[in-house]
């Protein structure tokens, strides 16, 4: 067993499991959380994404998109501000993308790195989090989970809208937390 | 492809209004520039006459928008700022919101003051506006300053910046083909 193995088995007691995994729409979710008016932490979430785990040779690779205008947060005018070419730019840059480059465990944490791609720039992350099952659902499957989350510079993929506040500082921060949790099934 | 050109300024001998005329001598062709002359007829906002009965000002302003493929305003500075004119009339292009008339249509300003920034802060003002609004703002300006020495014939006086002002609107006219290629 390699160190990576040892120390995923130590997180979650399994390593990555063969097999492709797809996400389950209901029961996985994917958003991001960015502090606002300096003391606020703000959270949306995505509707319409999709994301598979494909580990058919011991090389796992993690992919997903995300609908760029199925963004959900609570006042219509804040959405259509979102999907303008202010911030996601929709018409253009409907989707959101990610695909990985490496799988990896360090200290004790699940470890993602790839590339995502927002607004058409794409940039590497790293994400973190971990990996848990694989369970036996009712049905006869298998399920995963998988809990994710990296930080992001928001201007660097040219979301760069903001306000400055009349007692200083600015209306959104630039730094903004996208996480996914995921419970992905194992295809037949 | 039309760019419908807006002037910020209602005098008649208005440096934004000749200044949009040297525009039109710059659109890349086939792309020809279209004066919106009825900003003055655009009455004051007021959300009880909005909607299927609103006034033909800006009924007017609204389908001369949603008309063109790309928009280019001229804009003076009142006071460091947007005249309100022009501000009141972005105010009902806005409407309603999301799905108004400027949402996703490349728009371009550019400006000219007879002092000596160029209506630098009502550009920036307006573009703010134009972001909020959804419209696909180029990021682009044009300061023309001292406004009464700045025109010789139909050009801008200062080489550079008519060299400016016909970069920007091979700016806005790409953008604009860019939207027909992703609508296609």
């Amino acid at each position: 067993m390699t160190t990576v193995q040892a120390e995923t088995t130590a997180l979650t007691g399994t390593t990555v499991p063969t097999g492709t995994w797809k996400s389950d729409p209901v029961h996985s979710q994917a958003g991001f959380a960015v502090k606002h008016m300096v003391v606020g932490t703000f959270r949306g979430t995505f509707t319409d994404f999709g994301v598979t785990l494909a580990n058919q040779d011991g090389e796992p690779r993690l992919y997903g998109a995300v609908r760029a205008d199925s963004v959900q947060v609570r006042d219509e005018n804040l959405k259509g501000h979102l999907l303008s070419p202010d911030f996601f730019d929709t018409e253009r840059y409907p989707e959101i993308t990610f695909t990985s480059t490496g799988i990896r465990a360090d200290d004790g944490e699940l470890v993602v790195d790839g590339d995502l791609t927002i607004k058409g720039t794409t940039r590497s992350v790293e994400a973190r989090g971990q990996i848990s099952g694989p369970v036996a659902d009712p049905a006869g499957g298998e399920r995963i989970g998988i809990d994710l989350e990296t930080p992001v510079d928001r201007t660097q993929f040219g979301l760069k809208w903001n306000a400055p506040l009349p007692s200083g500082g600015v209306a959104v921060a630039n730094q903004v937390t996208l996480t996914v949790h995921l419970e992905l099934a194992k295809e037949e | 492809m039309r760019v419908l050109g807006i002037s910020g300024s209602l005098r008649r001998e208005s440096h934004n209004t000749r200044l949009l005329g040297v525009a039109a001598k710059l659109v890349p062709p086939p792309a020809e520039l279209e004066l919106f002359e009825g900003l003055k007829d655009v009455p004051p906002y007021d959300e009880d006459e909005d909607g299927d009965l609103a006034p033909g000002g800006a009924r007017r302003l609204r389908e001369a928008i949603a008309a063109a493929d790309a928009v280019l305003i001229a804009t003076p500075e009142y006071n460091s700022s947007i005249p309100g004119q022009l501000k009141n009339a972005l105010d009902w292009a806005s409407r309603p919101f999301p799905d108004n008339v400027l949402r996703n249509k490349p728009v371009a300003v550019i400006g000219a003051s007879t002092g000596s920034f160029g209506a630098v802060w009502a550009q920036a003002e307006v573009r703010k506006v134009l972001g909020s609004i959804g419209a696909r703002v180029v990021d682009v300006e044009l300061p023309v300053a001292g406004a009464e020495e700045a025109f010789g014939g139909n050009r801008l006086a200062d080489e550079e910046l008519q060299r400016q002002l016909a970069r920007i609107l091979a700016e806005l006219v790409e953008a604009a083909g860019d939207r027909h290629t992703i609508a296609a």
